[in-house]
């Protein structure tokens, strides 16, 4: 097997392996450590008042009374053909459920890491390509201000300002490109700090690099050594911590799309967790980590793209 | 008269170090350049020749700042010119060759392009003579290979490629091939050498090594505590003397004796590159074994196998009658404490949050035994006082270091020692300082080296053994004194040319 392939192998199996250990331990969790997991899909309040015939009916129909290993090749067989069994709530597949809401919470986060990403840019550039040192230092401080703001007070913020007062975008909902402005910028902003720090210390390290003493000496100037040798350098770390984030979207999209009224993933994971829809949550988590694990998958592999030296030791057969 | 192509005068540098302070770097230095002149500005580190230099490029960090004097070019004074004009002078008036060609390249474009932005209006051909002219073969294919997929000496050339690439009038080149290999070194400077012939071009090298300079240069400037001291200076002399061609060789002492540290028959693979291919050695009771070859030789992997870090594919080590190669990990601590290693780098090699008492006391806290007194016995084994115990490394000379890192050696009183490229980093004084210091710990305790270099003019100084390796085998063996003076391979005769510094 070549590098290239073995490498590609390593990584498709690596992101099967999070999707199934998400499972399992979603399983556990949900199924197995509850004393009774019927409890769970009932009530709190009416629980006593429910006979226990009916319990019994309940645990028949979900399988519950079979030994603990059966219960999960079943679920793991029926998840495998995407099945995650039916909503406690609204009696739905669980796979359709979130099939409908998944493309409205995608939109949103992708949008969300698109904006963090050259807010984040934005940044490190300016902050490198500045001589001022004031003007540095103002910069590289908005980072730790970004990820510091909770998502809850900076969404509550922006609305009061740009809906209620401005009236420029509506407050809530889902219709149209103007709704998804401000739960966008909500959603960016938190997002947008870890990836600026980590950008600006690349930025500065890769400046201080013997490549840009010669790119001087050839009669560079700032700007072009920055955009030429600088950038592409500076954004391979990046390029990880941008698909690590991609996970906290998701979950910061349960503040924002309930402080914004959207529909989605987020806030059907509220909900469901809300009414203790156990098997809408496990639906919800294994495809949270099967995006998690896809996002990461491209990065492993647009990687060696980027960095000719990582290409190179995968076609020399050499572990990375 | 004709102009001097770089001529600086007076020029002081300051380094801010604190709110109001600044601390001068180089203090009145004025120096000149002519067409077709070859100077070298030697010096240590901390002498300042590095600020000076980048005084001269417009290139001083943000800290520093001019004091007095001025800078000029073919006689237009660019003192004070800021980056976009400075853009103009850098790389047609002077091109620049940086010290590690390992890291001066971008990494991720090809050498090509990044030849190309330094030719006058990006001409792909004239990329390509600059190669030519920098004296590189088969330059399609360095056009459109990566930096990684080249050897330190072709980087280094296309580095000067880039530096020719504007066509300067002068080239500066700063400590240009300290990074390289000495055969390399050779063919670097002899080209430069030839470049100022051919091209009428004024070069001005940067060095520590006094013996690098001394064999090209038309005049030699010596730099120290950021001033130029002249040749009748104090300084001028300690330096000259502690050029390693001008020492003593090391008394001969007799042959036979015990041997304490026995390779046999060597090997070590990694994928399909073989790194080691059946090498023997024998390491006498009390003497120094030095095994010398080029980077790619196998000299780090045989060191590391000597002392246990790795596993060899085949052959046998022996420290006295223990076999090494069959221990598992206890009793292999156990010769750890017979067997102790030295590493390169003395910045890397030392934890820069212990402190020097914490540092030499490390070993005998790994195997639980009272420190007391030994670390300051120890650390005036290697001629520091007590007031360096509660210092950190980021406190420390290179030199003082590396020091430390010896007393670290010591601490558990072993009988051998590896001592991997210990002086290389090292300045020609200091390591001259290190190197006695070496020689009188092994006359006092008996010691026993393994003694890894690539620079045969070491080996002279401190071997009674030497084992030459090339491409992971052994080309040649015997004691020190024969073999440097009457070799038997072309190999060991080759090596022994590019010694920089003989010809004197």
């Amino acid at each position: 097997m070549t590098g290239v392939a073995r490498y590609t192998a390593l990584k498709v199996g690596r992101a099967l392996f999070v999707v199934w250990a998400a499972f399992t331990v979603t399983f556990v969790l949900l199924f197995v450590l509850p004393a009774d997991p019927v409890d769970l899909l009932f009530d709190p309040a009416e629980l006593n008042a429910i006979p226990p015939e009916v319990k019994e009916q309940v645990a028949a129909n979900y399988g519950f009374n079979e030994p603990v290993i059966l219960q999960y090749l079943n679920r793991l067989g029926h998840a495998l053909t995407g099945d995650f069994g039916s909503s406690v709530q609204s009696g739905k597949p669980v796979t359709g459920a979130i099939l409908e809401v998944l493309p409205s919470t995608l939109v949103l986060a992708s949008a969300a890491l698109v904006l963090a990403t050259l807010i984040a840019f934005g940044i490190a550039l300016a902050a490198t390509a500045t001589r001022r040192t004031w003007l540095r230092d103002l910069l590289e401080s908005l980072p730790s201000g970004a990820v510091s703001v909770p998502v809850f007070l900076s969404g509550i913020l922006v609305l009061q300002v740009f809906s209620f007062q401005l009236g420029w975008f509506p407050a809530f909902g889902d219709q149209g490109w103007r709704s998804l402005v401000l739960p966008l910028i909500t959603l960016a902003i938190p997002v947008a700090g870890p990836i600026a720090q980590l950008l600006v210390r690349s930025f500065t390290t890769e400046f201080a690099a013997g490549y840009v003493t010669t790119g001087w000496a050839k009669g560079g100037t700032r700007g072009g050594i920055i955009v030429r040798d600088v950038l592409r350098n500076a954004s391979l770390p990046a390029l990880t911590i941008a698909g690590v984030t991609f996970g906290n979207l998701i979950a910061g999209s349960v503040i924002t799309e309930t402080v914004f009224a959207r529909r989605g993933l987020g806030r059907m994971t509220q909900t469901a967790i809300n009414t203790l829809d156990v098997p809408l949550v496990a639906g919800i988590v294994v495809l949270v980590a099967a995006t998690f694990a896809v996002i990461n998958l491209i990065v492993d592999l647009i990687y060696p793209l980027l960095d000719p030296r990582l290409r190179a030791s995968l076609t020399a057969g050499v572990a990375p | 008269m004709t102009e001097s192509l770089l001529e600086i005068t007076d020029l002081a540098v300051d380094y801010r170090t604190g709110r109001r302070t600044w601390t001068p770097a180089v203090d009145g230095v004025s120096l000149h350049v002519d067409p077709g002149e070859f100077v070298s500005l030697v010096g240590e580190s901390g002498s300042g020749k590095t600020t000076l230099i980048q005084g001269a490029l417009g290139l001083l960090p943000v800290a520093a700042r001019i004091r007095s004097g001025t800078v000029a070019y073919s006689g237009v004074d660019v003192t004070g010119f800021n980056d976009r004009r400075m853009a103009l002078v850098r790389g047609t008036y002077v091109g620049f060759v940086p010290q590690d060609p390992n890291t001066s390249l971008n990494p991720v474009r090809r050498v090509g392009a990044q030849v190309q932005e330094a030719v006058p209006e990006k001409k792909r051909e004239a990329a390509l003579e600059s190669l030519r002219l920098a004296g590189l073969e088969d330059v399609e294919r360095v056009f459109r290979s990566y930096p990684h997929e080249l050897s330190g000496g072709m980087k280094q050339r296309a580095l000067i490629a880039i530096a020719l690439a504007g066509q300067p009038k002068i080239i500066v080149a700063d400590e240009p091939t300290s990074a390289l290999d000495v055969t390399v070194q050779k063919r670097i400077l002899d080209h430069l050498v030839s470049l100022r012939e051919t091209l009428g071009i004024g070069i001005l090298l940067v060095t520590h090594d006094l013996g690098v300079a001394q064999d090209r240069s038309d005049r030699i400037l010596v730099m120290n505590k950021g001033r130029i001291v002249d040749e009748d200076h104090e300084y001028t002399r300690r330096l000259f003397a502690a050029n390693p061609a001008r020492q003593p060789a090391r008394e001969p002492r007799p042959a036979g004796g015990r041997v304490v540290l026995r390779a046999t028959g060597l090997t070590k693979e990694y994928g399909t590159l073989r790194a080691l291919d059946g090498v023997d050695l024998a390491v006498r009771e009390g003497t120094t074994h030095a095994v010398v070859g080029e980077s790619g030789a196998g000299k780090s992997t045989l060191a590391g196998i000597l002392a246990g870090f790795a596993k060899p594919g085949a052959g046998t080590v022996h420290v006295g009658d223990r076999e090494l190669t069959g221990l598992n990990r206890k009793q292999l601590r156990e010769v750890r404490r017979d067997l102790q290693y030295v590493f390169q780098n003395p910045f890397t090699s030392l934890d820069p949050r212990f402190t020097v008492r914490r540092l030499i006391a490390e070993p005998l806290r790994a195997y639980q035994l009272p420190a007391g007194d030994r670390v300051t016995e120890l650390l005036a084994a290697v001629s520091l006082d007590e007031s360096f115990l509660d210092r950190l490394p980021a406190q420390l000379s290179g030199g003082q270091r590396q020091r430390v890192a010896i007393a670290r050696a010591l601490a558990l009183r072993p009988k051998i020692l590896v001592l991997d490229e210990a002086v290389s980093a090292l300045d020609v004084s200091v390591q001259d300082q290190i190197l006695k210091l070496l020689t009188r710990l092994q006359d006092e305790r008996g010691l026993s080296y393994v003694f890894v270099t690539h620079d045969l003019g070491v080996v002279r100084l401190v071997a009674d053994d030497v084992t030459v390796m090339k491409d992971g085998a052994v080309v040649e063996n015997g004691p020190a004194a024969c073999v440097l003076r009457d070799p038997e391979h072309d190999y060991t005769r080759h090596l022994l040319d590019a010694i920089p510094g003989v010809k004197l």
